[in-house]
This record gives C-alpha cells, structure tokens and sequence, in this order.
C-alpha cells in the first residue's frame, strides 16, 4: 500500500547552477571538461520547476506547506540557492561538495543525495526537476531518483493539473505523437520541459526577502552518500568546425553541385 | 602672511600625518592575513543581491522591453505593459523602504538598474531613472512622515512620478523659473509653465519648483507635491531627436489648487526648493552617468560581434587592425566611464563628498556614449545606418546625455567650481 497522501504538502526542487545559456562553451586546455571560468545561472529547465513548484504553492496555499529547493555543489551553488528563493521557495538546503568533486558530480550521486534528502529531511511529496541540465545534457536523474524511491514518475511535463483531494497529478507530455496525458500519484517525481511556463524574474522586494530566508547546509557526508563517480570522462573535444556552405542561385545549379559531389544515384 | 602660510602649513602636517598612518598600516598589513586585503574591493564587486538584482532586470530588459524597442521608438510612445512590468518587478521603488512598498535596496543597486535598462532601451531606463532617482528620493529624504506614508506607496505600485523644474525661459538658469505660488486660504494656487518634463504623458504625481516669493529671488522657490487631477495639463508632447518612446512635455499650470499640506517637507520648507533642486540632482546625474554607460555598452555588444561576423577582404573586419584599436579604445572608454559612474555611486553610498564625482562621470559617459555608438554604427557600415538593427538609435539616443540633468556646460563648470575650491590660496 502507498502512503495517503499528507493533508499539508511539501515539494522539493533541485536546482543545478550552470554555465550561463549565452555562454560560448569552450573546451579547457587539458582536454577534461569545459572552460569554467565563466558566468553561471541556474539551470534553465531547473528555472521553470521552481516557477511550476512557486505557482502550485500559490494556487493551493492551504494545501502546500513548503517548497524546498536544492543544490548540490560547490559553495558557489549558494548564489543559485539564493536565485530560487527570490524566486519564491521557502527554504533551501546546500549539499557542499568540494570544487575537485563538483565536476564529477554524475546523475547517479545526485538522485542518491536526492533519496537522502528526501528520507531524512522530508516528508516531500513532490519532486520537480528540470528534465536535464543543459551542461552536461544526461537528463537521467528525475528518472533514476523515481527509481531509487520507488514513487511514480512523470517525464518531460508540458502541463501540471495537480488535484491534492484525489491525490495525483494529471501531467501532459510533449511526444512525438502528439501530447499524451498520465495521472500519477503522490508521492512523485515530475520533470519539466521547455514549455511548461515561463519563468518570473526575481523581483527587487523578493531578491531582499531571499537573504532572510533559511538556508541549511549538509555534506553528502551527513546524508551518508558516497558520491564518487562510476564514470570516467576520457577526453572532451570541440565539434569538428563545420566547413562552409556555399549558396546556389537555382535549382539548376544545385542540381549541377550535387552531382559534382557525387551525392546523386543514378546520374 | 599669516593667511598665506596657513594652507601649505596644514597641507604639510597632513601629508606627514598620512605618510605616518600609512607607515603604521603597511606594516599592520604585512603581519596580517589576507582577510584585510579582501575588504579592498574594486569598482566591479558587487554584493549578492546586486548581482541577483542585474542577472534579474537585465532579463526583463532583454525579453520584455527588447521586443518593444523599435516600435514604441517608431511610435514615439511608451508601451503602458512596459510601465506596469517596471512597477511589478520592484523596479519602481528600488531605494523605498519595505515599509511603504519598495525593495529597500541602496543607491548603487538603482544604478545597476538603470545602466541594464539602457543597455536595451534608453528610453524606459530614464523612465525608471527620474521616478527612482529624482521623483522617490526627494520623498525619502525631504517628505515629511505623512507624505512618505501617502505617496511612496503609490509610487512603489503603481503611480508614475515627475521632476518639473525646467521652463521655456529658464533651462540652465534654472533658479529663474517663473512659476508662481500664491497662497489662497489653506490652498496654494500655482500659474505658470514647465518645458521639456520626462514621464509627464504617463505621470500621475508631479513634484513642481514655484516661486512663493519673487523678492526673495531663489530663496522663494518651493517644491509642491502636486498630482494629476489636481489640474496638470499637457499643453504639448515633444517630438524628439532620441528616447523617443520616453515623454517629453510642457505642461501648463492655470490655477492649479495644492492643498497646504502638499508642500514637500512641510511648512519649514517653503523656500527650500532650490536646495531641494540641487542636492537631488546632484546625485541624479549618477544615474544618467548610469544610463549613458548601460547605452554605450548596449551599443558595443550589438555591433562587434557582428565585425567578426562581416567578411571583406577575405577575413572578418573585425581583424583589421584599423578596427581592432578602434574598438579597443571605446571599449577602454566604456570601462573608464564604468568606474567614474560606480565610484561616484559608491561615495555616494558610503555618505563621502561626490558632487564632482558625479558631474564628471556624468560629463564624461555622455561623450562615451556618444562615441561608442558613433562608432559602432561606422563598424557596421550600411547596416549601422538603416534602422533595423536598431544601432543608429542608440546614436540618436546619445545626445541628450550631454543635455538633461545639467548640460555639459554645467558639468564642467561644476567640476571646475569644485577645482578652484581645492586650489585656490
Ligand atoms: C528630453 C529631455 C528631457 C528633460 N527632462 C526634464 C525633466 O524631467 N525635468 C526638468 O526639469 N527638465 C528636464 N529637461 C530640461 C533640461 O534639464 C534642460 O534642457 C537643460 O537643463 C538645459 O537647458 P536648456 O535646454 O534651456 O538649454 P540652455 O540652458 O539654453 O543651454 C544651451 C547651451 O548653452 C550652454 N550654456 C548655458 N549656460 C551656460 C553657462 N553659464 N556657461 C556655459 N555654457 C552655458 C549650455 O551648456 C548649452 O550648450 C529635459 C530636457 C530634455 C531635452
């Protein structure tokens, strides 16, 4: 039997700080992972779970208690903390891994501090993460963490209906297909899609309040998760630079071209 | 002899005084730990929630007014959801206390705001440059307990507000306004005219600089919280050169009736205008420092990614070095007026004298904008004439850096005012 359904409810929302989407990324000298040393913000599809939890709170306040965001890494993680509850979550919590660790950091060990986190700083009923996090672009762990707590899962969410007497979430999924609609019970795990919603920016009143509002720090140490890799990166390279197109005036001509590269059957 | 001596006396005692104090500091520093040196912070350190507050309207900047830009300047209009964005973002009461509405944040963070809004559009940031720096300030540090409680609210949520000193015949001059007061019972009656008043289309509060007492010269000149249905009339919106979409108006005033207790600071204040009038623009030339920075990095980081986009000659003009030294100079430029502007904010914050810091960043970000974005248009050739990247406008939009808050003129003789203050014997 599964849990009913808490009548007070609490959502968490990891958040993952991230090299900032306008960045160019640009591989490091060594060949072992990214140029770092750049501006960062917070994870965009991790931008629109906070917006998703923020929202639902606002729509069922008598029924949501808190919305928790999280971040595992270094201390810098801090600042995206800080981003998300100007946002609107209530409190935040800083799993610390040091600078070495951060970069090794793989979806496994986050959805086993995520488990952790859950069982020992719960009761959550609800986890929104965004569907992947667009530096490293696994987009495993909502999947794995689902897995771990045994709790149903909903993917890539385009639409959230949650009904807190029932005790599910109606939530829409972009396919191929088309838009398929799955009920899942509470507790959950739901991970966000691009379309969603469109998140707030901080206002000036929020980002002050956000500086008043709780933030509890761990270690994966506290939480008795070893996070140490299973995965080896070997080498990281840039994409072959792609050669330049060339423009035709016609359909003559690029009929013309294409057989000159030898690409059309037959001819 | 006396007289004479005195100066260079007191400058020798201080200058051995200070060689002293620095003496005792280096050796203090070097037995101490790096947490002393930390404290010395350059002009680009910025506190968390600054940094949260830039991240923050520079998105709002980009996605909500960007789209806007070129057809409220086209239009010559504002659009009122840009308005109503500015105020639900706490945009509209950055330095206004919590208590009555706003963010509570400091003078620097209304700079960032500022200088991001402009990097988009200088337009809007000038909007939320005279509401937040001339209008909100002069109610937080001269409003008396009552006016605060009535009118920064308002202003924090929703109401937009006004500077009116300026008049046709009195620009520079700006102490020979002729707008009169007289008092009728408990009412003030107000008759004359104010030329060229930002947010005066849109604006629903209006601080007005009238003379209660012509005999007293500059010493009747009283500021009057006066709002719109009160019977401000817009007599004509101007049509302008640059920051288009932000109104420009002359307003007439034909008896309108301020109740008494509309005179900003109370009784005690009649006649304080003027100073009212100097002090807020003293530090408002900060903020316009702020906007002409945010225009001319706006400018650069439009055109110059596109000079490495541009081949001619078989590589990206960007790699000329006739280019490159240009583009390496206004970026210097842009970087120097950065710390003028952020250093006299800082003074300002940390209550140190910043008159002349202010009219110089002031003075000098308005030739930088104006140069950046004479640059940038010349790097981009044709494309930086036509209006559809929207460089030209940024050139356009320049110019009236050099104009309001204090011409250039004015700046310098600020500057050199201060100078001779210093200097002279
Ligand atoms: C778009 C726009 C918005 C404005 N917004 C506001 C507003 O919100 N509120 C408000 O009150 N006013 C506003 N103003 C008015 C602005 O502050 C004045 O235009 C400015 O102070 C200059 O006055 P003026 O135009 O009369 O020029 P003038 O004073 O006539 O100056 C013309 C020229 O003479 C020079 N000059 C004048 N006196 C001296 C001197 N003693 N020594 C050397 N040179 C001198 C000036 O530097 C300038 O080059 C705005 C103006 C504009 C164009």
């Amino acid at each position: 039997m599964r849990p009913s359904p808490r009548s007070l409810i609490r959502i968490l929302v990891p958040v993952k700080r991230c090299v900032d989407y306008a960045v160019k990324i640009r591989v490091n000298a060594q060949q072992t992972g990214i140029d770092t040393n750049v501006k960062h913000s917070m994870n965009p599809f991790d931008e629109i779970a906070v917006e998703e939890a923020v929202r639902l709170r606002q729509k069922f306040t008598s029924k949501i208690e808190q919305v928790t965001a999280i971040s595992i890494g270094t201390a810098k993680s801090q600042e995206t903390l800080r981003t998300a509850l100007a946002m609107g979550a209530d409190t935040a919590l800083h799993v610390e891994v040091p600078e070495s660790g951060s970069e090794t950091l793989e979806p496994l060990s986050v959805a086993k501090v995520l488990r952790a986190v859950v069982a020992k700083k719960g009761p959550f009923d609800l986890v929104i993460l965004g569907k992947q996090a667009i530096d490293d672009d696994y987009g495993q762990t909502g999947q794995m963490l689902a897995g771990l707590l045994g709790w149903g899962q909903a993917t890539y969410a385009s639409g959230v209906e949650l009904d807190l007497d029932k005790g599910w979430a109606d939530v829409t999924r972009e396919v191929d297909e088309g838009s398929e609609l799955v009920r899942v019970r509470l507790p959950a795990v739901i991970t966000t899609d691009l379309r969603l919603n469109q998140p707030r920016y901080a206002s000036l009143p929020n980002i002050m309040k956000a500086k008043k509002k709780p933030l509890e720090k761990l270690t994966p140490q506290d939480l008795g998760v070893d996070i140490t890799p299973q995965l080896e990166i070997l080498k990281v390279e840039e994409p072959k630079k792609r050669v330049g197109g060339q423009k035709v005036k016609d359909v003559d001509e690029l009929v013309e071209k294409l057989k000159e590269a030898g690409v059309l059957p037959g001819v | 002899m006396l007289t004479t001596l005195a100066p260079i006396a007191v400058r020798a005692a201080r200058t051995s005084a200070s060689r002293q104090a620095l003496r005792s500091v280096s050796r203090f520093l070097s037995k101490s730990t790096v947490r002393h040196e930390a404290q010395l912070n350059s002009l680009s350190t910025f506190t968390d929630e600054e940094q949260m507050l830039r991240d923050s309207v520079r998105r709002f900047a980009q996605d909500v007014v960007g789209p806007k830009v070129r057809e409220m300047d086209e239009n010559e209009s504002m659009d009122p959801t840009i308005i109503k964005g500015l105020f639900e973002q706490g945009l509209m009461g950055i330095e206004t206390s919590p208590e009555f509405g706003g963010a509570g944040m400091g003078f620097t963070s209304a700079v960032i705001a500022i200088e991001e809004l402009a990097k988009v559009d200088p337009s809007v940031s000038v909007l939320c440059d005279v509401h937040n720096t001339l209008v909100n300030t002069i109610f937080r540090t001269r409003g008396t307990k009552a006016q605060q409680e009535k009118y920064l609210p308002l202003l924090s949520e929703g109401k937009l507000g006004s500077f009116c000193l300026s008049e046709p015949a009195s620009g520079s001059d700006a102490f020979a306004l002729q707008t009169k007061a007289v008092k009728n019972g408990n009412k003030w009656v107000i008759n004359g005219s104010k030329m060229w008043i930002t947010n005066s289309y849109e604006a629903e509060i209006f601080l007005v600089l009238a003379n209660v007492d012509f005999s007293k010269g500059y010493k009747g000149i009283t500021c009057f919280i006066v709002e719109k249905d009160m019977g401000v009339k817009i007599a004509k919106k101007e049509q302008k050169l640059g920051i288009r979409a932000s109104s420009t108006c002359t307003l007439a005033f034909d008896d309108v009736e301020v109740p008494e207790e509309n005179i900003m600071g109370g009784e005690a204040a009649i006649g304080q205008g003027y100073k009212i009038a100097i002090e807020i623009l003293n530090e408002g030339r900060i903020g316009i420092a702020g906007q002409m920075i945010g225009l001319a990095q706006g400018v650069f980081d439009k055109a110059v990614p596109y000079t490495y986009e541009r081949k001619q000659f078989g590589k990206p003009i960007g790699e000329f070095q006739g280019m490159q030294f240009q583009i390496a100079d206004v970026a210097t430029e842009i970087e120097a007026a950065r710390l003028l502007t952020y250093n006299a904010a800082r003074r300002k914050e940390e209550g140190k004298s910043f008159v002349k810091e202010a009219a110089m960043a002031k003075y000098f970000s308005s030739v930088v904008a104006q140069r950046a974005a004479g640059s940038a248009i010349e790097w981009c050739g044709g494309v930086g004439f036509t209006r559809e990247t929207g460089i030209e406008k940024y050139w356009r939009d320049s110019k009236i850096g050099a104009i309001y808050e204090g011409t250039s003129n004015i700046q310098l003789q600020t500057i050199a005012k201060l100078l001779q203050k210093e200097y002279e014997a």
